[in-house]
């Protein structure tokens, strides 16, 4: 099939960006949308021209380094699908497709498509953890913890931190993100010891880095290619209202 | 900065001023509803309700600060996060789309920043009397001598334009809180399997009571249901 | 070159304790004098920095993703094992090191095997400690699953994202660390050669990825836990950034590359669809647990899998290993799909897949209990295929998965340059010829929490603390030039062919020669066809671009290079390697069922080889293996 799309190029942070239109003759349906931009890439260099840079690794939908915004939705229109899952048959000839990077204060452009989500970096390092030195541990079965604990705390810990929610969020808030760390850890037993000040650290770490507030439009959840509840939003509110009330 | 002040500008305790200072003008309009509606009983029990109001004193003072108090947090609230949000989203997409955010919550400040000047509006003209002065409560008394508020009522809604600009911003507001109401259950962190559906039907249902509520009065004034006591012309 | 392994001496069970006691240690308050550089951090790199932080080194770790986290240990899906006997079935230390050495066809190292095994079991714990949500059971206590090449149940899970919750595991305790100004991390950051003074690895010299600057960074020590090689075949389970680059450049200064040739094919992946794919798809393993694999009997058999009776069904591995049936090692799987495919009955439009089939498991257990186990594999498969596979068999087909091969190591892990320890995939010694599912991620973290902890101490302890230099050093200075030149290089030639079709070039001789078979006629072909294709490279690929910049073009090529002189060296290998071993299939050595022949009296050694020049072949060099415990057998799954 035949395709027009128009990809955000930005030749490094400084420079001011702007869509440029590209052409393919022949894509396959059976290509994964990246494997089409592979295709374009192949076309620019042989032209001599600078390939459109945009970050992928595992391509099966796990590492969470793809992160385009396709046609104004993060990660295109399939739901729970990362873009790099995303595969042509979606798509048909004739179609124009809009290609932007996740746009959002806290994830500045670093070349065209790719952005710095360092922000999620300094978030987690503030208290995304449980402070078990390697050693210390007791018997993985000394603590039992119930089937529908384990599978909420999984739920939650099946975020792959690729930026997605932040990229589909009119505020760019980091919510859903925050939320996912601090709820994975707050909902089992070995998180509960630092689970207040983990969601104070974490809340005040996202605010600084500049993420915008919630403001429940739940964009995020409808993006996650995890699908991510915005349940765990609540629940990081309750835990913060909680930790402020009774911290010190 | 002191403490409680650094924290109040973190998001999550903005929103969650907005949803105290939410739940306290939706009590607000539930009861001035329920306060307003009396005037399907009659001349009698609505004048005498605003009488026993005014005769409140130093009380309903009071409780007007804390209300406008609470309409300042709140607006002043919501241009802070939207600052805050804007600023986090300096580039704006080429292609904008949406896959499953409501109309509602997408055009909640315009909405509310509509409701704000409507209540302007609104005590411009039953509390303070400078739009319709000829009719306003002090100026017409009933046959026992009471403010009318039942008259002045009848009067500004017999005028199709104010019944249109009430009939309006109640729409809007029925709109704010079909948002509104399950978003302040999400913000205060009310949220389990067992009564999401009723926080999620509790936004419309709510909208559909206080629109209906509010907007009966001046659509059955319009429509003679309600009329001008005898004697009076 | 000396390739003392430097085992303990002793009974095996009492050898790491034993060892662990004669170590020397470094007084706490004189770890913080000591730097280490981490290359890597998936599981083995981040574990390994993690801990080495809490102990109290500085640290400085680099990878070429965004964040430490996007490593591709995240994608291992199927479990991890460990020795806890939790299932009160059999299992114990001595079974796991058994199945692990039996699994790796008797080419593995006793001695750090059964070290794995002892070490397996506070892998758990320690995981468990972090927040890793395993798989449980109603009582609320660890669930297990069983796994190719074990009879027992010995695999924790997490769904099937294992992989992503074990290296967010590591990779929150490493956050802990870095928040606490422990560890530096270098995002976005390339290693590009190691820097050697006076025999000892003392540094590196890496890229920036965003900027393009090459610059040195010093250390008491240099750790590397870059990974296996699997893209050497262009299409392989692994991330498209994986490769060979920080072992192929350590083995040019000077480390021996063991077993290169020992590769292994994951029987269970997605099928290739055309010439545009650019990796292939895992399906966990642990389909294999309820799935039966199958192909028409007839060659000429072209009917929808649906309408195939059960009499013209070939279930080829319940037939040929009726006690290990779906469940036989990963080499035998393979390479047993790869023959029905060449007796022309393999399916779909290439002709190279086979069914993998779970229809008897829906009738037996119902389509909620094989959804609650595979669903969001289920969901994987019909994202990239369009297929429902609760309604039409998955198609399966093997691919690259896992190198067994790497820098050779001895028991503390250090390898042939004294400073330079290689952690997980990228070291060679665990798994001999062939790994078995779920041992992979057992390995990376042991190696990270459990072994490099103690044997870095002794290594500072023992040297000493070297002499300070900083990245003027004449010697930086060197490597940073040849480094600088070689991106000069490459940026001028200018020629018309891109790095990546000159990759996917070099994928197919070596799935064709030096894959899941192997022969000499095809070996010497490869030998002949992969200098002429470097040289093809260096006179006529095409980067665009400058170094200064953020381009992929230049990352893609310079990776494509070192491909270019380690296949042959690969090749080389398995040239070198007259027997069939796991992995290692040649077909002028099996029986006359096809299965493999193993030659114990010439090959029971591992194949550590000497960089002597691009153009210039290495030199082996062999390391006895001694099997005190293990008797040799031929593995039988029959």
């Amino acid at each position: 099939m035949k395709l027009t799309l128009h990809i955000w190029r930005q030749k490094n942070v400084h420079d001011q960006g702007r869509m440029v239109t590209y052409k393919l003759d022949d894509v396959s349906p059976d290509m994964s949308f990246l494997e089409m931009l592979d295709v374009l890439n192949e076309e620019l260099i042989s032209k001599r021209e600078d390939p459109v840079a945009f970050e992928h690794d595992c391509r099966e939908g796990i590492c969470g380094c793809c992160s385009l915004t396709v046609d104004g939705i993060a990660h295109g229109p399939e739901r729970a699908t990362t873009v790099c899952q995303l595969h042509m048959r979606h798509y048909s000839d004739g179609d124009e497709i809009y290609i932007e990077p996740f746009r959002a204060r806290a994830f500045p452009v670093i070349k065209d498509l790719v952005v710095d989500r360092g922000s999620f970096e300094r978030v987690i390092q503030s208290g995304g953890f449980i402070s078990a030195r390697t050693g210390s541990a007791p018997d993985a079965n000394s603590i039992p913890i119930g089937k529908d604990e384990a599978e909420t705390a999984f739920d939650a810990a099946a975020c792959i931190g690729c930026g997605a929610c932040v990229a589909a969020c009119k505020n760019s808030s980091a919510m859903l993100f925050v939320a996912a760390k601090v709820s994975h850890l707050g909902n089992l037993p070995q998180g509960q010891v630092e689970r207040q000040e983990r969601v104070l650290n974490m809340v005040a770490k996202m605010d600084e880095e500049g993420f915008g507030g919630c403001t429940n439009y739940y964009e995020c959840e409808a993006v996650c290619p995890k699908q991510i509840p915005v349940k765990f939003i609540a629940q990081m509110n309750r835990d913060y209202l909680k930790a402020v009330a009774t911290s010190d | 900065m002191s403490k409680p002040l650094q924290l109040l500008q973190s998001t999550i305790l903005s929103k969650v001023v907005m949803a105290a200072t939410g739940v306290i003008l939706i009590l607000f309009v539930l009861g001035h509803m329920l306060g307003n509606l009396q005037i399907f009983i009659g001349q009698d029990q609505f004048n005498d309700y605003a009488e026993k109001l005014q005769s409140l004193g130093p009380g309903l003072w009071a409780i007007r600060l804390f209300l406008l108090l609470c309409v300042v947090l709140h607006i002043i609230t919501s241009l802070y996060l939207k600052k805050l949000n804007s600023d986090a989203r300096p580039v704006q997409y080429v292609y904008q789309n949406t896959v499953q955010a409501t109309l509602a919550s997408r055009t909640m400040l315009i909405s509310g920043l509509m409701i704000f000047f409507f209540v302007v509006y609104h005590l411009l003209h039953f509390t303070i009397g400078t739009i319709e002065p000829s009719t306003f409560k002090g100026t017409i008394v009933d046959y026992a001598g009471r403010p009318d508020v039942y008259s002045m009522v009848i009067y500004g809604f017999q005028n199709i334009f104010i019944s249109a600009s009430y009939l309006i911003a109640m729409v809007l507001l029925g709109f704010h809180l079909i948002h509104a109401v399950p978003s302040m259950f999400q913000t205060l962190g009310i949220n389990h399997p067992k009564c999401n559906p009723l926080i999620h039907g509790l936004g419309p249902v709510l909208s559909v009571i206080i629109v209906v509520g509010y907007i009966s009065i001046p659509i059955a004034i319009l429509a003679g249901f309600v009329t001008l006591p005898k004697g009076v012309m | 070159m000396n390739l003392d392994a430097k085992i303990p001496s002793g009974p095996i069970a009492e050898k790491w304790d034993k060892h662990r006691f004669d170590i020397k240690l470094i007084n706490p308050a004189n770890k913080r004098k000591y730097k280490v550089i981490i290359v890597g951090t998936g599981l083995a790199g981040g574990s390994a920095a993690a801990t080495l932080a809490e102990l109290g080194y500085q640290v400085e770790a680099f990878f070429y993703q965004d964040s430490a986290r996007r490593a591709h240990s995240i994608a291992a899906q199927g479990g991890i094992n460990a020795a806890k006997n939790y299932q009160n079935d059999g299992d114990s230390v001595y079974r796991l090191f058994y199945d692990t050495v039996k699994g790796g066809d008797y080419r593995s190292r006793e001695a750090n095997v059964y070290r794995l095994s002892q070490v397996s079991a506070s892998i758990i714990d320690q995981c468990v400690a972090q927040g890793v949500p395993f798989a449980r059971e109603y009582g609320g206590y660890l669930d297990n699953r069983s796994f190719g090449g074990a009879q027992v149940s010995r695999t924790f899970y997490a769904r099937g994202q294992t992989g992503q919750q074990l290296l967010l595991g590591a990779y929150s305790s490493l956050s802990r660390q870095v928040g606490l100004g422990n560890v530096r991390m270098h995002p976005r950051t390339e290693m590009h050669d190691l820097i050697v003074i006076d025999g000892k690895a003392r540094g590196i010299v890496t890229r920036n990825l965003v900027t393009g600057k090459v610059e040195s960074h010093i250390a008491d020590s240099v750790i590397l836990a870059t990974g296996g090689y699997g893209n050497v075949f262009y299409l392989s389970t692994n991330a498209i950034g994986c490769n060979v680059t920080a072992a192929y450049r350590a083995y040019k200064r000077g480390a021996a590359f063991a077993n290169p040739c020992f590769t292994q094919i994951h029987p269970t992946c997605i099928p290739v669809a055309g010439d545009h794919q650019s990796k292939l798809t895992l399906m966990s393993e642990s389909l294999r647990n309820d799935g039966r694999i199958w192909v028409p009997k007839s060659a000429d058999d072209k009917r929808a899998p649906n309408d195939i009776p059960e009499s013209d069904r070939d279930y080829y591995l319940e037939r040929k290993y009726p006690s290990f049936g779906n469940l036989t090692p990963r080499d035998i799987a393979s390479r047993s799909a790869k023959q029905v495919c060449d007796e022309g009955r393999g399916i779909g439009h290439t002709g190279y897949g086979v069914y993998l089939d779970f229809k008897d498991a829906i009738n037996r257990l119902g389509k909620d209990k094989i959804e609650e186990r595979y669903g969001n594999l289920f969901e994987m498969y019909e994202r990239i295929t369009g297929e429902n596979p609760y309604e039409v068999p998955m198609r399966i087909y093997p691919a690259s998965h896992y190198t067994m091969g790497g820098l050779w190591v001895d028991y503390n892990l250090m390898s042939t340059i004294p400073g330079l320890h290689v952690l997980g995939e990228a070291n060679f010694s665990d798994h001999g010829a062939n790994r078995l599912g779920a041992s992979a991620l057992m390995q990376g973290l042991a190696d990270g929490y459990f072994v490099i902890p103690y044997t870095l101490g002794h290594y500072y302890a023992a040297e000493g603390k070297p002499e300070p230099i900083d990245t003027d050093h004449p010697e930086c200075k060197r490597v940073e030039a040849e480094v600088n030149e070689k991106l000069n290089k490459l940026l001028s030639i200018n020629g018309n062919r891109t790095a990546v079709s000159i990759h996917r070039e070099l994928g197919n001789i070596m799935w064709e020669h030096c894959g899941m078979a192997r022969n000499e006629a095809g070996l010497m072909k490869a030998l002949e066809r992969i200098p002429e294709l470097r040289q093809e490279f260096w006179e006529n690929v095409n980067i665009t671009g400058e170094n200064e910049d953020y381009n992929i073009a230049l990352e893609r090529a310079g990776r494509v290079a070192d491909f270019l002189e380690f296949s042959e060296l690969m090749v080389r290998d398995a040239l070198e390697r007259k027997e069939s071993c796991g992995g290692h299939f040649r077909e002028e050595y099996q029986t006359e069922e096809g299965e493999a022949v193993r030659n114990d009296d010439d090959y029971c050694h591992v194949s550590a080889w000497e960089f002597k020049g691009v153009d210039t072949p290495p030199v082996m060099h062999k390391e006895p293996l001694v099997y005190e415990n293990v008797k040799l057998t031929t593995r039988s799954y029959k």
